[in-house]
Order: structure tokens, then C-alpha cells, then sequence
């Protein structure tokens, strides 16, 4: 049988598809990488240590080509993004010191399934009613111009509070938000905590809370997330690479596929909807609570078969929203007397 | 694989890491090249014009 890397055309297939599927949403939302990546090489029997460093380096590779992309949009705020890479990597250290403390108690494990459980349904269920309150009206416009101002009301209450304490120095983002710099490190620091804590890269605590705390535009704090995360994975793949724990026969197809799909994602971001993405992200993390959930009971009750119950739902969450993704970005487009909002393709 | 077996631990780790960087550079301008070929005209086939 014709073999590319050590591995079969099918096996090829397989994760140049997949690379696909979650390059459309880790190009839209800005997460889902080792979300997704991981738990699947597990199920499909590769060792954790490949597992996750693998899916590390498909991140890095991943984020790289969507940093890029958003960067020629004009949707990644650097000043921020470095600001938030500081914060978080103190917030992961003192993360992985709770969990190094919890484990020598001997209850690292349940605490974090539940606070993962907790917080992704918790997120999930706040976007989602946030996204389906605001109906036509109160969302940011995707088609943010870098430097000009966003209207008042586009900014969530508590992001005005955060944004209205002004200890110097502060700083001018993108979109014309002003915030103190303290501010920033203090949420990229509880956002690097929770992300150590849980063990996870973090894109679905940080583009949420670089929104509703910071105020950052959507847009913005996607892209400017992707930067952040192109860091993280990049010392992350290399830590696992020194043990021989990236393979690349994984990684090299699954990057050639969420490559497409990331360009698909993020020239997404433009046309569809702001409150239908909030939906899409909220449904997804919800979806992703369960699936962790049912995980979690698997291993409670001795059930295997719910590994896969588990995958399946990952995968068919997945599944589902970049398909209905690619619908709102066909129907955007298809819809007569466009507003004539602005393609990234 | 790509001749990287030969080295230390640190700079196989490096040189992995940065097989992924340029697979991600070639990606990124690969696709865009064939994005800015035949985007046009798939843009206009679902739009419908």
C-alpha cells in the first residue's frame, strides 16, 4: 500500500481531514486545538506523552498560520498580546504549583475534572445567553478598523468598570480601548492560573475574557489570543520534543489540512454574524463540558466505552459547528444587498 | 525522519520545532497563492453571481 511519512494513505486521509475540520475552528474561534487533537490520538492508542506533545506542536504550527492571517486583517493587537503573555506565564507557574500541592493530597484529579466541567459549561452557558439576549443589536462589528474608536455600547458592563480604574501606565489598544495595564496582567495572569490549573492551552478562558473584561473587540481578541497561544505551544512543543514526545508523521498532515481549514475560519470571521459566532463558541463549549463530564463517569464507574462516547462527542460537536460555520459564511455571502462587509478571501 | 535523528536531545527538539515553523510558512504562502488564484472565482460561484 502506498506510505508517506511511515504511515498509510488512509491514515494520511484521515488526518489531513480532521486537520480540516479544526482548522476551520480554530481559525474562527481562535481555540480548539489540543481541545480536539489530543484526546483523539489518545483514543486512537498513541502514548499520552505523543499524545499531548504532538497536539502542542500541531497548536504551535496551527496558531502560527491563523496569527498570520489575522495579522493581515489588522486583528492582532501586539502591545496586548505581550502584556498577556507575561501575565499568563506567571499565572501557569503558580497553576501548576495548586495542582503539584493538590496531587500530593491526592485530589488533583477529581478537583480539576470538576473545575473544567464547571468553568467550559459556565462559559459556555454565559456566551450563549449573552449572544442570544443581544439579538440584532449590541455586538461588535467584525469589520474593525485597528485604529478607529468602538462605540460605547459595544462594550460588555464590566469591562467599562475594569476599564474605568486608571493606574497608570496605561495603555491604547486596538479599537480605541484604554485600560491599565495592571488590569491586563491581573486578568492574563487569572487566565494563565486557570489555564496551569486545568492543564489546558487556554484560548477558551482568554478570547472570552479579553472580551468581556478587557473589552477587546471580538476580532481583536481572537487574533491577538492566536499570538498568545503561538508562544505557549511553541516552548510547550519543544519541552515535549526534548523526550521524543512530537511525532511528526501526526503533526505534518494534520497542519496541511487545519492550514485550509484556518483560512477558511478566518475569513469567517468577517462575514458571519458576530452574535451567531457567540452562539456557535457557547454550544461548542457546552458540548465540550459534557463530553469531559462523561469522560470523567467513564473513569468513575470503569466504563471504557465511554472514552468513546466521550470522543464522539468532541468530534461531533466539532463536526457540527464548522459545519454550521461555513453555512452562516455561505449564507452571508449569498444574501442579497450585502452590507458589502470586507472578505479576508 | 528528515535526517534530525543524529542530533542531541535540545537540538533535535529545536530542529522538530522548527520543521513545524516552515511546514507552517509554506502553508501559510502555499495556500495563499492558491487562495489568491482561485478565490475569486469560488467566492463568486457561491455568492451565487
Amino acid at each position: 500500500m502506498f506510505e508517506l511519512l511511515g504511515m498509510s494513505a488512509g491514515m494520511l486521509a484521515l488526518f489531513v481531514g480532521f486537520g480540516v475540520l479544526i482548522g476551520i475552528l480554530f481559525g474562527f474561534f481562535g481555540m480548539g486545538g489540543s481541545f480536539l487533537v489530543t484526546p483523539a490520538l489518545l483514543v486512537m492508542g498513541y502514548p499520552s506523552r505523543v499524545a499531548v506533545g504532538s497536539g502542542l506542536a500541531f497548536v504551535f504550527g496551527t496558531s502560527v498560520i491563523a496569527t498570520l492571517k489575522h495579522r493581515d486583517l489588522g486583528q492582532v493587537d501586539y502591545k496586548l498580546g505581550v502584556s498577556m503573555i507575561i501575565g499568563t506565564t506567571v499565572g501557569l507557574e503558580v497553576g501548576k504549583e495548586i495542582v503539584l500541592y493538590l496531587e500530593e493530597l491526592g485530589l488533583a484529579g477529581n478537583i480539576i475534572s470538576v473545575t473544567y466541567v464547571l468553568l467550559l459549561g459556565g462559559i459556555g452557558l454565559f456566551v450563549t445567553y449573552e449572544a442570544l439576549k443581544g439579538g440584532d443589536g449590541g455586538g461588535v462589528s467584525h469589520d474593525v478598523d485597528g485604529d478607529a474608536d468602538i462605540d460605547a455600547d459595544d462594550i460588555p458592563e464590566l469591562a467599562k468598570k475594569i476599564q474605568s480604574y486608571s493606574l497608570p501606565p496605561m495603555i491604547t489598544l486596538r479599537g480605541g480601548v484604554k485600560v491599565s495595564l495592571w488590569m491586563i496582567l491581573l486578568v492574563a495572569f487569572a487566565t494563565g492560573l486557570l489555564s496551569g490549573f486545568l492543564g489546558v492551552g487556554g484560548g477558551f478562558i482568554r478570547m472570552p475574557a479579553l472580551f468581556y473584561l478587557i473589552g477587546v473587540p471580538v476580532p481583536i481578541a481572537v487574533g491577538t489570543d492566536l499570538f498568545e497561544i503561538m508562544f505557549s505551544g511553541g516552548i510547550g512543543s519543544f519541552l515535549y520534543a526534548q523526550s521524543g514526545g512530537v511525532d511528526l508523521s501526526i503533526v505534518a498532515p494534520l497542519l496541511a489540512g487545519s492550514a485550509l481549514g484556518a483560512r477558511v475560519g478566518s475569513a469567517a470571521t468577517s462575514i458571519v454574524d458576530e452574535d451567531e459566532i457567540k452562539v456557535y463558541f457557547g454550544l461548542m463549549l457546552l458540548l465540550g463540558a459534557l463530553a469531559v463530564a462523561v469522560r470523567q463517569a467513564g473513569n468513575y464507574l470503569g466504563m471504557g466505552v465511554l472514552d468513546y462516547v466521550s470522543l464522539a462527542l468532541i468530534l461531533g460537536s466539532a463536526l457540527m459547528v464548522s459545519g454550521a460555520v461555513l453555512y452562516s459564511a455561505v449564507k452571508s455571502m449569498r444574501a442579497p444587498a450585502s452590507t458589502g462587509s470586507s472578505t479576508a478571501d | 525522519m528528515f535526517g534530525i535523528e543524529t542530533l542531541s536531545g535540545n537540538a533535535q527538539a529545536a530542529a522538530l520545532v522548527g520543521i513545524v515553523l516552515v511546514e507552517a510558512m509554506v502553508l501559510y504562502v502555499g495556500y495563499g497563492a492558491l487562495t489568491a488564484a482561485v478565490g475569486p472565482s469560488v467566492r463568486k460561484a457561491i455568492g451565487g453571481e
